[in-house]
């Protein structure tokens, strides 16, 4: 997702010249490109996240589009309030990234965590909230979130995650992108766990149960048609996201399914319980202790799927 | 006998008269309201009309005119003085003053940009406007505008690190179409700043960042003209004005007083208040 997000940072720069990349001393072996061909367009601010994200507001009321790049928590919990009040309250056109979301960064600790970011960012007036599935969701993401005016948060995982799209997509922001369709339930997933539903969805399909996946890589504002339609159409919904299940994808599935009137759904959050980790390990590793490997979300699901 | 009569027909400064205008504004909104931080806004009052005075060039009639200087009340809480110097320069018209703190009305009580042309940005929390305004002075920079950044801080959001992230940031960025202007009233919420964090030595701290610091008497016309008129003051450095300030200025029984930061007055401080505007 990394390089799909510089790619396509790249071609908006070369061709918007409002666009700039602000980055607080992360990004080593990646930024240079920006850096070397946009020099007046890129800022280093250090070790600030604070400082990072008042300064990109400061430059957004000048007419600039301001990409704010750092990891995990740090460009998002660390510099919250400025986040709130410089950017939202403002509706700065500011695009705050986050490289390394869920356990991206699962072996560096607990502070590299970044399992309630959609929560928080969720919650605040005029954000738009995007975590993308699969490189070519995060290509599109980016253009998408360039392109959309006022306050953006674009979660992506790290490098190296597979493609899951075969044919090219229509991304836009606020509609889910359907991958399989189905009638036993609907598995809405966001972010880096895309594959992961894919994967589980086919072991399902295997079992008799066939399954709708649904990419929502955008949770604010989220695609309330999609969740009602998967309501109506399937006999369950089941949420899967790399982030706790207070407040993330589940809890805004939660929320709408809790409003549908005549609409009545067996429903299911899969996600990061809400307690800090205690195990020490790759991203595979801690998505297994948290019950979010192919084989554990089959294992949970095979017995509520069965009670229906 | 002759002699007093002469001073007092003695024509204040434009500025003076500016800043007394805004003082007895202020001070009637807050009362009104039943608000308070008159200490706070009364030792900013002697800048913000040298500033809105003569410094800042900007054009009422095109509030978002892209090259206007652009100025942050970081310290939102002295919003009073700011509004009553915008309307007075024809921002908003003039009614609108008796809407602070009004359910319904135009003027929050902390310096908001919703609905109100002149102000740049709303401040409120501390510790935000100087980053805010380092990026709009590095846009100037970067893109050969020759608009310039004015942000007036309060000693007590000098304890906040984001101030100083910014203070870290800017000379290293030779911004200095970018002014820092502390209203150092030496006064914080909870006391004075010597007994809640001391900022001392104050002038050397910004200095060892990087900026060309003046120190005045920010009550002193004269001089808080002379230094913005002369900002840079070094070239590729950003200025750092340490105006010396009196918390309270202008009313006797306010001046270095904490209660003002919290009080409103009662119809008789208000009147007596009123009086020593008036003489002043």
């Amino acid at each position: 997702m990394r390089s799909a997000f510089f790619q396509a940072l790249m071609e908006l720069a070369e061709s918007d010249e409002r666009i700039y990349l602000l980055v607080g001393d992360l990004g080593f072996g990646v930024v240079e490109p920006f850096l070397r061909k946009f020099p007046k367009r890129f800022v280093n601010v250090g070790v600030a996240e604070q400082n990072l994200t008042g300064l990109a507001a400061g430059i957004a009321s000048t007419g600039g589009i301001v990409f704010t790049y750092s990891i995990a928590n740090f460009p998002v919990l660390r510099c919250l309030e400025h986040i709130r009040n410089d950017v939202c309250y403002h509706r700065a056109n500011v695009k705050i990234v986050s490289i390394g979301g869920g356990y991206s960064y699962g072996a560096l600790g607990m502070t590299h965590h970044s399992t309630e970011d959609l929560a928080i960012l969720r919650a605040l007036p005029e954000m738009t909230v995007v975590a993308p599935g699969d490189p070519s969701e995060a290509r599109e993401a980016t253009r998408a979130v360039a392109a959309h005016p006022g306050p953006c948060y674009l979660r992506l995982g790290r490098a190296g995650e597979p493609t899951v799209h075969s044919s090219p997509i229509d991304f836009q922001i606020g509609k889910a992108i359907q991958v399989r369709d189905g009638e036993a339930l609907t598995l809405i997933s966001t972010g880096a766990l895309l594959q992961t539903a894919v994967s589980v969805a086919d072991r399902l399909a295997g079992s008799g149960w066939s399954t709708r996946v649904l990419s929502m890589h955008t949770l604010k504002p989220l695609d309330v048609e999609a969740v009602s339609s998967a309501a109506r159409e399937t006999r369950a919904v089941v949420t899967l996201e790399e982030h706790s299940i207070i407040g993330g994808l589940g809890g805004a599935v939660a929320e709408c399914l809790a409003e549908q009137d005549h609409v009545k759904v067996p429903f299911r959050r899969l996600g990061i319980p809400p307690s800090f980790c205690t195990q020490f390990g790759s991203q595979d590793y801690l998505r297994a202790q948290s019950g979010l490997s192919p084989d554990r979300i089959v294992a949970s699901l095979e017995p509520f799927l069965r009670a229906m | 006998m002759t002699e007093r009569l002469e001073n007092k027909r003695k024509p204040l400064s434009p500025s003076a008269a500016f800043a007394k205008r805004i003082r007895r504004r202020a001070l009637q909104m807050v009362y009104t309201a039943k608000s308070s931080h008159l200490g706070s806004i009364f030792s900013t009052v002697d800048l913000l009309a040298v500033l809105y005075g003569q410094i800042l060039r900007h054009d009422p009639s095109r509030p978002d005119w892209p090259e206007r200087d652009r100025f942050i009340l970081s310290k939102g809480h002295a919003c009073a003085g700011l509004y009553a110097a915008l309307s007075e320069r024809g921002f908003f018209p003039e009614s609108w003053l008796e809407e602070f703190y009004v359910n319904g009305g135009h003027l929050a009580g902390h310096a908001t940009h919703v609905g109100l042309p002149g102000v740049e940005v709303s401040t409120g929390s501390l510790g935000h406007g100087l980053a805010l305004g380092a990026g709009m002075a590095l846009v100037a920079k970067r893109e050969n505008r020759g608009f310039r950044v004015f942000v007036m801080l309060s000693d007590g959001e000098c304890d906040e690190g984001s101030t100083w992230e910014a203070a870290l940031f800017a000379p290293f960025h030779q911004l200095d179409n970018l002014t820092a202007i502390i209203d150092y009233n030496k006064i914080q919420s909870f006391g004075t700043v010597k007994e809640v964090l001391d900022l001392e030595p104050f002038g050397a701290k910004w200095r060892a960042f990087g900026w060309s610091v003046r120190e005045i008497d920010g009550h002193n016309f004269s001089e808080i003209e002379e230094t913005l008129e002369s900002v840079p003051s070094q070239p590729g450095r950003p200025t750092c004005i340490i105006a010396h300030t009196i918390k309270g200025k202008g009313v006797s029984f306010m001046e270095n007083k904490v209660l003002w930061h919290y009080r409103t007055p009662d119809p008789e401080e208000f009147r007596l208040a009123l009086a020593e505007l008036e003489e002043g």
